[in-house]
């Protein structure tokens, strides 16, 4: 399979970027292109311009920024896997992008190309969701941040403009008193997540205080399952709340799950994920 | 056309190529280098894996314009002086093929996983190629050579 004809620039800067696509109505942005490539060879996706931002080196990175970590949009996964800042503050993160896809797919695919793509079944934005992180997005009218829970708005829908471009992802410092997890189900080892499961609990004497619990493919976005996170906070166990997970979610049927199945697994993966979470 | 210039196996190779012509394409149709192969075709298999810098890429989910001024090794590269690279040999005394259509794909992540230092135990040997299939599901042959390149014994 071979995509349809596009023509080609290669972004010099970001400004640079910013420019070439607003020139062109139907321009996509290129950076890994391990979600945009297969889409074009099967016709889903069909620009008339791709601006290759993949050789943007300033835009990958991994810092630590005070009260959050700075992660570049074209941080590689591996290098997102294999970021020691991120091991340290946030291990949500390295631990699910090392769950994405297989190593050649995280040789080439970016944390801000996975996000901006949008998709349901895709790792990275429930993580995002669940971390309460924020987008920060360049266009021609400037930047503008927007947290994870505004910006995922539907299948392959986000809340960037056609004209603007992802340039970076903050997450939160997580205390040593939080501890987190992320448990996925796929029907074989390199796929999408039937359905996922994140999770971030706050471990108290032995007790646990608040959680917050993200979904994957449970719906036309991530969704945090906010039955289950309230029923902790006011002092649920684990083992009660869980059955809470899939509460208020609209999982889709298709060739790896019913629906039914999927609202099972996700309550089931969400004990587990509660529970390495929770120490125990 | 777009003018892009490779360095495959250590030879360079100046190309016009068509935006849309995929790396595997430019591999095999306009370098004659067919030992790379194409299986699914839809960044699953892991058959046509290629070390871009190095690390191992699927290269038909790789524009040829994207790999402009980059270095590229396939199978063909990997052998020196007329001796296999070890875990071309490791495969070969261990079997590690059935048909052999997976087999430059498998080499090539397996070459990359032990340059990565992941290749440490049998279970991260699996996991670390779990992008490439073998229809033959000749799995544990594959395990036994990459473990024996890896230990540097073949």
């Amino acid at each position: 399979m071979i995509p349809a004809t596009f023509d080609y620039e290669v972004a010099e800067s970001t400004e640079h970027a910013l420019e070439l696509l607003g020139g062109r109505e139907d321009a996509k942005l290129l950076a890994g292109g391990h979600s945009l490539l297969p889409a074009m060879k099967l016709r889903l996706a069909r620009p008339s311009l791709l601006v290759d931002i993949g050789r943007l080196r300033d835009l990958s990175y991994v810092r630590d920024a005070g009260d959050h970590i700075a992660i570049g949009a074209l941080t590689r996964h591996k290098d997102v896997v294999e970021a020691p800042l991120l091991q340290e503050h946030c291990p949500l993160v390295p631990s699910a992008a090392g769950q994405v896809g297989d190593p050649q797919v995280r040789h080439r695919g970016t944390i801000g190309g996975s996000l901006a793509h949008g998709d349901p079944a895709s790792d990275l934005p429930t993580v995002m969701l669940t971390l309460d992180a924020e987008m920060v997005i360049r266009g021609p009218s400037g930047e503008r941040i927007v947290p994870a829970a505004q910006f995922f708005s539907g299948v392959f829908q986000t809340a960037l403009e056609p004209t603007e471009l992802l340039v970076e992802i903050r997450v939160p410092k997580l205390p040593s008193t939080t501890g987190c997890s992320y448990m996925k189900m796929s029907r074989r080892a390199q796929d999408w997540a039937t359905v996922a499961v994140a999770t971030l609990v706050e471990r108290r004497n032995g007790s646990i205080g608040r959680a917050a619990i993200g979904l994957t493919n449970m719906g036309a976005t991530p969704l945090r399952a906010t039955q289950a996170e309230e029923a902790i906070a006011g002092g649920a166990a684990i083992v009660d709340a869980a059955p809470l997970i899939a509460s208020g979610s609209e999982p889709s049927s298709d060739t790896a799950a019913s629906a039914e199945f999927r609202r099972h697994l996700a309550t089931v993966l969400g004990r587990r994920a509660l529970e390495e979470a929770a120490g125990r | 056309m777009r003018h892009v210039a490779l360095t495959v196996n250590g030879s360079r190779h100046e190309l016009e190529l068509e935006p849309r012509e995929l790396l595997v394409y430019v591999l095999r149709e306009r370098l004659g280098l067919t030992g790379t192969t194409i299986g699914c075709d839809t960044s699953s298999c892991g058959a046509c894996t290629v070390l871009v810098g190095g690390e191992s890429v699927k290269s038909c989910t790789m524009l040829g314009v994207q790999a402009d001024g980059l270095e590229i090794t396939t199978i063909e590269g990997l052998a020196s002086n007329g001796q296999l690279h070890a875990v071309q040999q490791a495969f070969h005394e261990h079997h590690a093929l059935q048909c052999g259509y997976c087999t430059p794909g498998m080499v090539l992540a397996a070459v990359s996983l032990i340059e990565e230092g992941k290749a440490t135990s049998e279970s991260a040997i699996r996991e670390g190629l779990e992008g490439n299939l073998c229809r033959c599901t000749g799995y544990h042959n594959i395990v036994r050579a990459v473990s024996a390149a890896a230990a540097g014994v073949s």
